[in-house]
């Protein structure tokens, strides 16, 4: 026998591993079965067993010297190394690592369970169950404790195992801290945690035995059976070598130190190497084990454990502090410092795993990651039913997160989708379909006129329409005091009546659109709602350009710079009220006298208009011809343009002189100034006719009576919008004037439906506007935003 | 083209250096030693005004005839420190600026982690994916 030169190490390993194998004390191991299986841990080929028992000598002896055991354990070291086995190696080969046996669980648990247990009885722990790594686990190498090697000998429950390996077998090679740790005597085991976290690292070491569900380096609770062996006999057994929970696996090595089991228990490791599918799936067990083990640090489940907290918890595991931050890095999704639930979970697992040998992911596997939102229930994979999700608001928090980690990488895609639906949401709440809708709703609605006028399709006239109604027109009351300067330009007279009532209803819906605009969105209002939708949606100055009803684009601007009075004198008779009623119902009347002559003089003659109205706009003229058109309501449905062009000149200035919020009024305003009118009928009539025959001057003075006495009726008259309302139903009687005062009566009440008609319509008109800014507003904002998340950082 | 990407604490060690051409690395780590001074310049130059004005990205610190060194430091003095190789015009100042601020980002989810003590090398895995991933899609 060669002298042997053996390194510490090797001495002591040598030596646990003979006391081990010499079960008899005999200071001679004879073939028995704690060798043969050390060897077969070895996983050496039988050939190179037979081998290395030859050359130590063995067979000569008939039986393992304590030298010839150490011979063969140096042996196998050097076969495990690849060498070839020679005698001379055995002091040549330098460096050599231990020699590597297969640890079986059992004795790796009966050693954890001696750790904590301070029963001496290594009994049932070593239940044959071998930690099947599913695949690579690596049974860990028990720790080196010669108590527990003792005990183990002594108790001998490993009914398959490998017995003489693992609990006496530091591993060799191993360089971890638990190795080392391994080598101590149990009394180092007593360093090792508590047995809180002893538990917690027990299933290190019990990975395997168990389950039966999954390869994973699982730790079955501590309930399931099978592994209750494990988790018993880690509470029972002594506290044999405490390192042997630690170090089940000598991770670093990835040796895939096959238990040496016997049959059943290499028929369990090979029934659960077959249920290996996902090595990072969490059993219920499992996971349940670490949401007790959250539930220690943090009561909470749906709270965090601060860094600081799981920093220490983690540390236990004795795992190198670098590969504690990659798993930390791992798990924590929402890079916020603290785990979650799920996240404290995917650290655990993983942790578990690295400790059964498992090489740490790059990325974050699917089944560890926190489940993000409801959404991506779906996509979860391989998600346990016990991990349903927590919501994933800390995962949500990651978009926020510079997503160059790699383990985000496969939320970003959900998160992405989820935010598309949100987005896409968004966009839709906020879409202008509804303008669309009202468009089309439109045109149809109004039959009578050519021109697709802006006829909402609600016709409700309730109260809220016409407040709006009212509003509109005292929002034009601002930009009354302007309309008189629209009056008085000679092309704009008309224009400017009609801009005044256009007021009326943008006047609340134009925001900081100048008063022309309210004045071209009014004569859109006029003109067609469909008109208005599109001219929202652009600039406000050109409501009347973009959408222009179907029959007039921009007849207005012929006469003044927005406003579309062609659009809205355009209006037909049916229409004419909803034309009209931008105007104060002053008007009628003047056309009344002849029906021709009172357009002649407002309109078309410029010169005779001009004076008349210049000089009646500012009065209160208006007033009068309104009564008179009051009367002539129906008439005045017949005429033609003109007159409705009159008479809506005639209740602008009615409308600038009397400016009032006005209500479904109106129609009683018609009456009476209907009434009035018939009053004056006899006195307006030929008023109205001398305004008829005479051109300008005397226009203005029979006007200006009855606008006297419709100032009278004024302060009793209500708001402007009935005024429109009014002014419609009195253009559209006005052709009726001429007729006969006694018609009178019929044509007010005519007028007075119709006006009630236009203001309803023109309320829902308004309403529909307003949303339509709404809508463009919301549209606005939105784009600006877009453009503010376009727009390159132009900071630090 | 980065070269070299180098992360010093506030004292004007070396938490992280990551250089592309493996030779030469002394040459960079040269250069980006000498570009401390530069920064330090900088930072007290405005040092008078408070350091929550301090813009973060210093910019060019110095170009040489072979490379440009950008700078780049934190509210806690962390500098970062970016070589550029000089052929490289495609790389714009907005781009030096993303880098950093991804840098800045990264440092930040280290620092989170409980199991890094400040001051300390940078090992991460994932930090180190990241300095490739962007040094090299400038590449």
């Amino acid at each position: 026998m060669e002298g042997l030169t053996l390194s510490e190490a090797e001495q002591r390993y040598y030596c646990d591993l003979f006391s081990y194998c010499d079960t008899e004390s005999t200071k001679k191991v004879a073939s028995n079965g704690r060798v043969l299986e050390l060897f077969r841990a070895a996983q050496l080929p039988n050939d190179v067993v037979m081998q290395i028992m030859e050359l130590c000598g063995a067979t000569r002896l008939g039986y393992f010297g304590r030298s010839q055991f150490y011979i063969a354990l140096k042996l196998v070291a050097v076969a495990q190394s690849g060498l070839p086995l020679r005698v001379e190696s055995l002091n040549t080969v330098k460096d050599l690592p231990l020699p590597r046996f297969v640890v079986s669980k059992n004795e790796q648990e009966s050693r954890h369970t001696a750790v904590y247990s301070s029963d001496a009885d290594n009994p049932a722990s070593y239940s044959g169950v071998i930690p099947p790594p599913p695949g690579r686990i690596q049974v860990k190498k028990g720790s080196v404790s010669h108590d527990a090697v003792q005990q183990r000998t002594s108790t001998d429950q490993q009914e398959s195992t490998s017995p003489v390996v693992s609990p006496q077998q530091s591993p060799p090679t191993s360089p971890h801290t638990w190795r080392k740790h391994n080598r101590h005597p149990s009394g180092g085991n007593n360093e090792r945690p508590l047995a809180g976290p002893g538990p917690f690292w027990a299933p290190f070491s019990e990975a395997q035995p168990g389950s039966s569900t999954s390869s994973d380096p699982i730790w079955s609770g501590h309930s399931p059976p099978p592994h209750q062996e494990n988790w018993v006999s880690f509470a029972d057994t002594p506290p044999t070598s405490a390192l042997l929970a630690m170090h089940p696996a000598s991770v670093q090595d990835q040796t895939t130190v096959r238990t040496v089991a016997s049959a059943t228990t290499t028929n369990e490791i090979r029934r659960q190497s077959s249920s290996y599918d996902d090595p990072w799936k969490i059993t219920d067990e499992q996971r349940q084990y670490y949401v007790n083990q959250f539930k220690t640090i943090q009561p909470d489940l749906n709270g965090f454990i601060p860094g600081s907290a799981a920093k220490e918890f983690f540390t236990k595991s004795k795992l190198p502090i670098l590969e504690l931050s990659h798993i930390w890095e791992l798990s924590d999704f929402d890079k916020d410092g603290a785990l979650t639930l799920d996240e404290f979970c995917a650290a655990f697992h993983l942790v578990v795993a690295r400790k059964n040998g498992y090489d740490l992911p790059e990325k974050l596997p699917e089944s560890l990651m926190p489940k993000l939102i409801d959404l991506e229930d779906s996509t979860e994979v391989g998600e346990q039913t016990g991990e349903v999700g927590y919501s994933g608001s800390p995962a949500e928090a990651p978009p926020s997160k510079s997503p160059s980690m790699p383990s985000l990488n496969q939320t970003w895609p959900e998160l992405n989708q989820s935010s598309e639906q949100w987005e896409t949401f968004s966009e839709r709440s906020s879409s202008s379909q509804t303008l669309t809708q009202f468009d089309s709703n439109i045109a149809p609605a109004d039959p009578d006129t050519a021109i697709v006028h802006p006829v909402p399709i609600r016709m409700t006239p309730s109260k809220i329409h016409m407040q709006e109604m009212e509003l509109k027109r005292t929002g034009s009351d601002h930009a009354n005091p302007t309309s008189p300067l629209l009056v008085k330009p000679p092309d704009l007279p008309e224009e400017n009546k009609i801009s005044s009532s256009i007021k009326f209803t943008p006047g609340n819906t134009v925001n900081g659109y100048s008063s022309s605009d309210s004045y071209t969105s009014d004569a859109e209002q006029i003109g067609s709602t469909v008109t208005r939708q599109r001219s929202h949606s652009g600039t406000s100055p050109d409501n009347t350009a973009p959408p222009p009803p179907p029959p007039r684009p921009h007849p207005s601007h012929s006469r003044s710079s927005s406003l579309d009075l062609n659009r809205s004198f355009s209006v037909t008779p049916g229409q004419q009220q909803a034309g009209v009623v931008a105007y104060p119902p002053a008007v009628p009347p003047r056309p009344q006298p002849s029906q021709g002559a009172g357009p002649h003089v407002h309109r078309p003659v410029d010169a005779e208009g001009l004076i008349a109205h210049t000089s009646t706009s500012p009065q209160q003229i208006p007033e009068q011809p309104n009564f008179a058109d009051f009367s002539q309501f129906e008439a005045f449905a017949v005429s033609g343009v003109n007159k409705e062009q009159e008479d809506e000149i005639e209740t602008h200035s009615e409308v600038l002189q009397v400016e009032k919020p006005s209500d479904s009024t109106s129609s009683l305003r018609v009456a009476k100034a209907d009434g009035r009118v018939e009053d004056k009928t006899p006195a307006n009539v030929p008023t109205s006719a001398g305004k008829g025959t005479t051109p300008l001057a005397p226009p203005p003075k029979p006007i200006r009576r009855r606008l006297k006495s419709e100032d009278e009726l004024r302060p009793e008259a209500e708001e402007h919008t009935q005024k429109t309302g009014v002014i419609a139903a009195v253009l559209a009687s006005q052709p009726s004037i001429p007729r006969s005062v006694g018609k009178d009566k019929k044509a007010i009440q005519a007028s007075i439906r119709r006006n009630k008609e236009t203001n309803t319509v023109l309320a829902r008109l308004n309403s529909e506007l307003q949303q339509q800014l709404k809508d463009v507003l919301e549209e606005r904002i939105s784009l600006e935003v877009q453009l503010e998340q376009l727009r390159p950082f132009s900071h630090l | 083209l980065v070269l070299a990407c180098v992360i010093c604490s506030p004292q004007n060690y070396p938490l992280y250096i990551r250089s592309i051409p493996a030779e030469n690395e002394l040459k960079f780590h040269y250069t980006v030693h000498t570009s401390l001074d530069v920064v330090d310049e900088k930072i007290s130059a405005m040092g008078k005004a408070l350091v929550d004005q301090r813009e973060l990205y210093l910019g060019l610190l110095y170009p040489t005839e072979d490379y440009k060194v950008y700078g780049y430091v934190t509210n806690s003095k962390v500098k970062f420190v970016m070589v550029v190789d000089s052929s490289n015009t495609a790389l714009r100042d907005n781009e030096i600026r993303s880098m950093f601020r991804k840098l800045h980002n990264s440092y930040t989810d280290i620092m989170c982690n409980p199991f890094y003590n400040p001051g300390d090398r940078i090992h991460s895995r994932t930090f180190d994916n990241m300095v490739n991933s962007m040094m090299m899609q400038v590449c």
